[in-house]
């Protein structure tokens, strides 16, 4: 009787030692999948996707209720690298939600801005300064080109201006013809 | 030498854990609509198996056996399994998180797959030393994937052919999970254990 409670307790105390020494070397923070995701995602937060932004998205693609080619700014490349990681294979980006762009960001004309603040409210990060009936004004360095704040101007007076090459931010293409497609 | 191979033969042809001992019915079912999931699960459950027959065979042979203490045999099991499938979780939680995530609620519900109880009690019931016992734990893990793995190709195929409505999803598997056991005698005197 003794011997039996003994030995369940001792097997018992060894099994918790190990997994309780296994579960803090091996502790895991977050979910390292869905931010590996979320780093290849271009933080553009634009939403085309269908989802309300990229760590969402990011998300959505861990728990495989998404597709990888849902992304236009992320291009072909971005679903390249997302097919290496997961171990899939790539497909060519889904037409319904968008077209590849050039990188561009958004300017405000501020002659015609009326100061309504709703470019303000759309603007996933927040790159819209302004205050209501005073003009707004963006922050380049942080605007992401995603067109959120386009459709609810009431006057329109929002572009898109695409970035200028320069020296500053070239960078060497990729070739454009695969070696495998020459011959 | 043939003694063990004949213990592999056994296990994965003859006494196949899922067809002929009819053990471990539950991820056969439920695991096998795809072909890439039961791929990973039958790697997770072979694992288990394999670790859980050695190390049960260690504390019933070191620790139950010397004391006479052989009725605690199916619930020490029970822990002992528990913990190898916690562990095994663990690592793989850490090192293939996208495994980790395909595999979803089977991983921990490889606890309570019977043929992961089953194959250290039969070691236990058929006094098989270390050796066997693992190489019987292997064999168990190899038959079942075997089996799990031709499953589910087949009811991929089911999938596209044009197979009358009635039969079609649960039924036909339940028949063909039938018909595969049948074929699967035709493997009895293969060996003589």
């Amino acid at each position: 009787m003794i011997e039996a409670i003994l030995i369940t307790l001792s097997i018992t105390i060894i099994i918790g030692v190990v997994l309780g020494y296994a579960s803090i070397k091996l502790k895991t923070t977050g979910d390292p999948i869905i931010d590996k995701i979320d780093k290849i995602l271009p933080q553009t937060q634009c939403g085309q996707c269908g989802y309300p932004g990229c760590k969402p998205y990011a998300t959505a693609i861990a728990n495989g209720e998404a597709d990888i080619n849902q992304c236009p700014p992320g291009g072909d490349d971005g679903i390249h690298k997302l097919a290496d990681l997961l171990g899939v294979e790539y497909k060519p980006l889904n037409a319904e939600h968008g077209e590849p762009k050039p990188k561009s960001v958004a300017i405000i004309d501020e002659s015609t801005c009326i100061g309504c603040t709703l470019c303000i409210q759309a603007c996933p990060v927040d790159a819209i300064v302004g205050a209501a009936k005073q003009m707004h004004t963006i922050i380049e360095k942080e605007c992401t080109g995603c067109e959120l704040c386009l459709p609810p101007c009431p006057v329109d007076c929002i572009d898109m201006q695409v970035i200028p090459e320069t020296t500053e931010n070239w960078k060497w293409k990729y070739p454009i013809y695969k070696i495998e497609q020459q011959n | 030498m043939t003694e063990y191979l004949l213990i592999i033969i056994s296990v994965v042809l003859v006494n196949n854990i899922v067809l002929t001992k009819i053990l471990g019915l539950c991820p056969f079912m439920g695991v096998s609509k795809k072909l890439d999931t039961s791929v990973s699960m039958s790697a997770a459950t072979a694992f288990v198996l394999t670790v859980g027959s050695i190390t049960s065979w260690l504390v019933n042979y070191y620790l139950l056996i010397p004391y006479g203490l052989e009725y605690l045999r199916t619930i020490s099991f029970i822990v002992i399994i528990a913990a190898v499938v916690q562990f095994t979780e663990m690592v793989m939680e850490k090192n293939y998180p996208y495994l980790y995530r395909v595999l979803g609620i089977f991983l921990p519900l490889i606890t309570t797959n019977c043929a992961v109880l089953g194959i250290p009690l039969l070691n236990a019931q058929l006094s098989h030393n270390l050796l066997e016992a693992a190489l019987f734990g292997l064999g168990g893990a190899l038959g079942f994937s075997l089996v799990l793995i031709l499953f589910a190709s087949l009811r991929e195929k089911f999938e596209g052919a044009d197979t009358p409505e009635l039969m079609r999803g649960s039924a036909l598997a339940m028949l063909t999970a039938g018909l595969m056991s049948l074929s699967f005698m035709g493997f009895i005197g293969l060996d003589r254990l």
